[in-house]
């Protein structure tokens, strides 16, 4: 509070500091400085590098386990077509790069969307617990701008998750395991190069898998203004779906769950590819975007924020 | 007169049905400094709430820097900083880099300038050397003014403070005190909630107060003081003797506190307030050894209290 004391200097000789209200050029770009500050303040949390940490550990447990288990020159399981568990395991000890596949599958119903929950459920909720959502409000951040730089964050996460699981498979699975040509789904071989190009894109189709469920949580997160019950609800949320998703006598609605086509990536394995299901994962996932985004708006800017 | 808050009948019920702010009229005047006054739950940070736009109101309106609330917020909230129910920080992250979020969330702010900004903002609350430091580490009169520089990361046109000097120590108490006095000087319209009474006989120009969602009164804090009568006060080393007298002379609610006498002026058949001199004279004449006799000039306190009539007793 140095310039506390010369009040009556600093305002003699500072020129009027307040311009006029039109002067303030503005420029549209200035908008995203949110995006980027929401960027920043999500991934330099712990919490949010421990989440990747887990995920990152999870091809690892796998390439250790695998690896252990086959020392001694036996093969995952039983036959050649492996006796259930996560798909792709009998493949990794004959190509590294199936850990990638593996670990993916194997992240997919629990640990990615778990990851997704706590991020998306306390993205509003979290801020309004902690009170920074008023100063957020007053800066002015603007409702509609401040949900969709959230949305947007959390799906940038969503993205960063995959790659973490991704990136460490791919590196355990080099490490421990032999690289080579790619035997697909069908039977028949690919090239290495071409096996990483699929690994790519089945990464961001995993990824996609998660927009849905990203956009159900920020609603969630509208709802509450405690952090841990938005993320405990949207985790639940997922549990719960994916329950309901293996009872036969609700088949009926199956097609409509959000994570009912998430192991449909496999598909893009065989040769040539199988698009359906993909495409009907990505639609869905689009649809349940829309549906809740909208409703998180809708909740949103019509909330007194009292919190 | 400009106005740079103005509201008519604004009402809030909340959705249990509680009445928090009932038809607020309130008027501030541009360039003043405008102690918003109230015993706790008596609807103040509500209002604050609706005028900021976090809240809608259930009726009436309120407009500020002339653009009603809370539709103009977009264009209104860059000119006005805010300090709203105490600090609220991202305890992991830094002061510095909390304040660089706040102004990033600003969309006129100029990331350009952001970082001399947010330096220039440290330095005027005195936080320049803690500013590395992680917020969940800082006292609560450290948040307490970093809170207060994210509300000057610009020049504003109004400032918000509600409670500025919650938990400072009372260096720091002055120090919110003279840089007020400095905004107001360059111009600034500040409008400021306080429990302390003499913080906003201090520093206010102008004051309203609010009791059980209802305002009371506003006008300047000179007005407000001026309608309560002032106080008859003796300090004498013969208290019982002075009270016993200046009972029988009239003057009511004698209390007697030490060696000090106080009580109400008794006032004549006309409404004329005695004359001091007398009673000073009939205390001598009774042999009452006086050391120091005087009128005190009411306070704001007292027109608080005369006001609201339950001192700072929570509302129900």
């Amino acid at each position: 509070m140095s310039r506390v004391e010369n009040v009556s200097t600093d305002v003699a000789t500072a020129p009027a500091p307040v311009p006029a209200a039109g002067a303030r050029s503005v420029s549209p770009l200035w908008t995203l400085g949110l995006l980027r500050s929401e960027l920043v303040t999500t991934f330099r949390r712990w919490r949010t590098l421990a989440l990747l940490g887990v995920l990152a550990a999870v091809p690892v447990l796998i390439g250790i386990a695998i690896k252990i288990e086959t020392s001694d020159g036996g093969s995952v399981g039983g036959g050649p077509e492996g006796g259930g568990g996560p798909a792709f395991l009998t493949q990794i000890t004959n190509n590294g790069l199936f850990l990638v596949f593996a670990a993916l599958a194997a992240t997919l119903p629990v640990f990615l969307p778990m990851a997704v929950g706590v991020i998306a459920g306390d993205a509003v909720a979290g801020e309004a617990n902690a009170g920074t959502l008023r100063y957020l409000l007053v800066a002015p951040a603007g409702r509609t701008r401040l949900l969709l730089a959230k949305y947007a964050a959390t799906l940038v996460f969503c993205l960063a998750a995959t790659l973490a699981v991704a990136v460490s498979a791919l590196l355990v699975g080099a490490l421990l395991f032999p690289l080579g040509d790619v035997t697909t789904i069908s039977g028949t071989s690919i090239s290495f190069g071409d096996g990483l190009i699929r690994a790519v894109l089945i990464a961001l189709i995993v990824a996609a898998s998660l927009i849905g469920l990203a956009a159900l949580g920020l609603f969630v997160s509208t709802l509450t203004n405690s952090g841990i019950a938005a993320m405990a609800t949207t985790v639940g949320l997922v549990i719960t779906v994916q329950i309901l998703d293996t009872i036969p006598q609700l088949h009926g609605i199956h097609p409509y769950l959000f994570p009912h086509y998430w192991l449909s990536f496999a598909d893009l394995l065989r040769e040539p590819f199988y698009w359906d299901d993909v495409l009907k994962n990505l639609g869905l996932q689009g649809v349940y975007a829309a549906v809740f985004g909208s409703a998180a708006w809708a909740r949103f800017t019509a909330k007194d924020i009292s919190a | 007169m400009t106005v740079v808050i103005e509201t008519r009948g604004l009402t809030k019920r909340y959705r249990g049905g509680q009445l928090a702010v009932d038809r607020l009229d309130l008027a501030v005047p541009a360039g003043s400094v405008f102690g918003f006054l109230g015993p706790n739950g008596s609807g103040k940070t509500t209002t604050i709430r609706m005028l900021m736009g976090l809240i809608e109101p259930t009726a009436g309106t309120a407009s500020v820097l002339g653009r009603g609330m809370p539709r103009a917020a977009g264009a209104v909230l860059p000119q006005v900083g805010a300090l709203i129910e105490g600090p609220a920080l991202y305890g992991y992250l830094n002061g510095r880099d909390n304040l660089l979020r706040y102004d990033s969330a600003d969309p006129t702010a100029d990331p350009r300038t952001r970082r001399a900004r947010v330096a220039g903002a440290l330095e005027r609350v005195g936080l320049t050397a803690a500013g590395g430091k992680k917020t969940k580490a800082y006292s609560l009169g450290m948040k307490q003014r970093l809170a207060l520089a994210a509300a000057l990361l610009q020049p504003r046109k109004l400032l918000v403070l509600d409670e500025p000097t919650n938990g400072l120590d009372p260096q720091g108490m002055r120090e919110i005190r003279a840089l007020v006095r400095e905004l107001a000087h360059e111009g600034t319209t500040v409008f400021l909630s306080s429990h302390l009474l003499d913080e906003i006989e201090q520093v206010c120009t102008h004051a309203a107060v609010m009791a059980r969602g209802r305002l009371l009164t506003q006008g300047t804090v000179a007005e407000l003081a001026a309608g309560t009568r002032g106080r008859l006060a003796v300090t004498t080393p013969d208290p019982a003797d002075a009270a016993r007298v200046l009972k029988e002379l009239g003057v009511t609610d004698v209390t007697v506190a030490g060696d000090r006498v106080s009580g109400e002026l008794p006032v004549s058949d006309e409404g004329e307030p005695a004359e001091p001199a007398d009673l000073n004279s009939a205390l001598v004449r009774a042999g009452v050894r006086v050391r120091a006799f005087g009128v005190e000039r009411a306070s704001l306190e007292d027109a608080f209290v005369a006001l609201t009539g339950e001192g700072f007793d929570v509302a129900g």
